[in-house]
């Protein structure tokens, strides 16, 4: 069953300028028990996605598209109803969520006062929580202390256990390992893989610019660009076998370890991505793209899907060859 | 060219600075004309720190940096600008190196007062064209423009360009592009790699990321809690981890040719109040087996030619694990 439906969805962000089209047009789904990369370089739309399935406040501004969790449509476009949502169906730990604990308050406060939001008592589900700071190797003392006193390691996990705490179905994930050093990256990214075999989330939306750490966990892998849907595949299949330009470019961009300049010079995408004010009609890669013929210039691309669940939304894919 | 010897920063933290933070502690290494070396350390290893002291923007607690056989904390007036004029230095966020009131060009314009009041408007404004070009920019696309209409990439390499008209001879690039989008990151590497290939220059190539070290430098420095872990050739601190710490990082980075293996990263609560012993005690796999570990730091050891490392135990550790995080070409480990 499909924890997570997208079709669509278009949200926009209204600026003196004029509407900056940061997500124009997703659709995709997440799988129960998958765990979904979503990757992208910076201003390609992939936190604005994230954040509009959980709060979506001005700047930010709905406009058009349909998302269904479990099946029941979810509201996005209306705060209030969300509330009923947020937090106990879909949660997010947003980026530099390890700045988001109130300071002045010690980690049982802040677990008593959101709980308590929904009505819930912090002593209903401490053992519960034991459990959980046991799994994610925090000492129950930290409960006790201000987010002054933990390591970014530690306040990452703190809200990793806080935003997962109710068993939301969709637990979105944006950027949660970037501030972290290889060696804590490499266990929060295997702490939120914990969470889903646990089944404390259904479904997982993996947010980052790091396609190599989503190699490491995640199942599927969904690339955007200027906020349009490039690719979404098997990671296996997106990495060892890329069929959008975009993505190809990318993956050939990152340096691997074992690779050096004096022996094997990479190279990176010429140009820049599109202003999102006025985005050129047509594939917005087009630019950017050693394979654009003239049919890119005249459409947006279509995303198609093959008969092994790829879908790609490029015109070199999508045929009108013949 | 430049050199450090037994380099110490203890920043006082508390009221009235009671307790005092070793930031670096006892560092010396030196970077030889053409070679690019990395200083390679998680967050809070004194990285930035050392970056910062080779710029005199902070003074040295004990030790001495040498420059073309000069101590630089000796330097003042004429010799001190002499000294900018061969060693700049390159940060992480391209954005704060601006004043966003003004042009992004105006940075050119400073340095033509400090250090070129003599040179003609026009010869000045042919020089600025000829290395925004090394670097990679169209003039006409960027001169003239405020900070935010241009991207990170382009700002970087305007601080790079302005680096180069002072005709430097070392580069102190700290984190240059963690904030580069992957598409350009490795567009700005490759213009410093021909910059050393070109002018000879020498980089300190300040970095958490084991791959872009790896891509560029020939040697590298790994940096823990202020003390060099190890160090040497690039290709055998990479192919041959000795340290524990190193051999962990390696292991850690995600990448895209094979997955993770199943290490156990310790994650516990560190004990900052350790003064004695080696400061990576409490994350080593290693260190409980003996004493020596907690009572003595180790120093830096010749392991091998031109590998050092800074470890009691490295002969200790078993083959398996050395493989683990060793590997990239497979066949080297004897």
């Amino acid at each position: 069953m499909n924890i997570l439906e997208v079709r669509d969805l278009r949200v926009y962000y209204q600026t003196i300028k004029g509407e900056v089209k940061a997500l124009d047009g997703a659709t995709f789904s997440v799988a129960e028990g998958e765990i979904m990369g979503l990757a992208g370089e910076s201003g390609c739309g992939k936190s604005t996605l994230g954040r509009s399935l959980v709060l979506l406040k001005p700047p930010m501004k709905y406009v058009d598209g349909k998302v269904f969790l479990e099946g029941e449509p979810l509201p996005i476009w209306d705060r209030e109803k969300m509330n009923a949502f947020r937090f106990a169906k879909v949660s997010l730990i947003p980026q530099y969520a390890m700045n988001a604990l109130n300071p002045t308050k010690k980690i049982k406060r802040i677990f008593a006062d959101i709980l308590a939001s929904r009505g819930i008592r912090l002593k209903q589900v401490l053992s519960e929580l034991n459990w959980r700071f046991e799994l994610v190797e925090l000492p129950l003392e930290v409960l006790k202390m201000y987010p002054i006193e933990l390591s970014g390691g530690m306040k990452q996990r703190v809200v990793m256990v806080l935003s997962t705490l109710l068993n939301p179905s969709l637990l979105i994930a944006d950027e949660v390992t970037s501030a972290l050093d290889v060696s804590t990256q490499k266990a929060v990214a295997k702490m939120l893989v914990e969470f889903r075999d646990q089944r404390f989330v259904k479904a997982l939306i993996v947010i980052t610019h790091d396609i190599s750490l989503l190699y490491q966990i995640a199942d599927t892998i969904l690339v955007m660009y200027a906020g349009k849907f490039a690719e979404k595949g098997g990671t296996e299949e997106i990495i060892s076998d890329p069929k959008h330009p975009y993505t190809r470019l990318l993956i050939s961009s990152l340096p691997k370890i074992g690779v050096r300049y004096m022996e094997t010079k990479l190279r990176g995408i010429p140009g820049h991505p599109p202003s999102l004010l006025e985005p050129p009609g047509g594939c917005r890669f087009r630019e950017r793209c050693p394979e654009a013929f003239e049919k890119c210039g005249e459409e947006p691309p279509f995303i198609t899907l093959d008969s092994t669940g790829r879908q790609v939304a490029c015109w070199l894919i999508t045929g009108n060859h013949d | 060219m430049i050199e450090l010897e037994h380099v110490t920063k203890i920043y006082r933290l508390g009221t009235f600075g009671r307790r005092a933070l070793r930031a670096v502690d006892d560092v010396s290494f030196r970077v030889a004309q053409g070679r690019v070396v990395s200083l390679i350390g998680e967050s809070g290893s004194g990285k930035t720190t050392i970056g910062k002291m080779i710029l005199r923007l902070i003074p040295l607690t004990s030790g001495r940096i040498l420059f073309e056989g000069n101590d630089i904390s000796a330097l003042s007036g004429r010799a001190l600008k002499d000294y900018y004029r061969k060693v700049q230095g390159v940060f992480q966020d391209p954005f704060s190196s601006y004043n966003p009131i003004f042009k992004a060009d105006r940075i050119f314009r400073i340095l033509k007062t400090e250090f070129f009041p003599t040179v003609g408007p026009q010869q000045w404004d042919k020089r600025i064209r000829e290395v925004l070009s090394t670097v990679g920019l169209v003039p006409e696309e960027v001169l003239g423009k405020y900070p935010h209409q241009l991207s990170g990439g382009q700002l970087q390499r305007f601080l790079i360009a302005r680096a180069l008209l002072l005709d430097i001879q070392f580069l102190v690039a700290d984190e240059i592009i963690s904030m580069l989008d992957a598409s350009t990151r490795i567009d700005v590497l490759n213009l410093l790699a021909e910059l050393r290939n070109n002018r000879g220059l020498s980089i300190l190539f300040i970095t958490h990321d084991l791959s872009l070290a790896h891509y560029l430098s020939d040697e590298a420095i790994i940096l823990y809690r202020g003390s060099i872990m190890e160090s040497g050739d690039i290709e055998k601190v990479f192919q041959r981890p000795l340290h524990p710490y190193t051999q962990i990082l390696l292991s850690s980075v995600p990448r895209l040719d094979q997955k993770w293996e199943e290490t156990e990263i310790r994650l516990k609560v560190q004990e900052g109040k350790r003064t004695a012993g080696c400061p990576y005690y409490d994350r080593c796999y290693l260190a409980e087996k003996g004493k020596i570990c907690a009572d003595l730091k180790p120093q830096l050891v010749e392991a091998e030619e031109q590998h050092f490392v800074a470890c009691h135990r490295f002969r200790e550790i078993p083959k398996e694990v050395k493989h683990a995080a060793g590997q990239t070409r497979g066949t080297s480990l004897a």
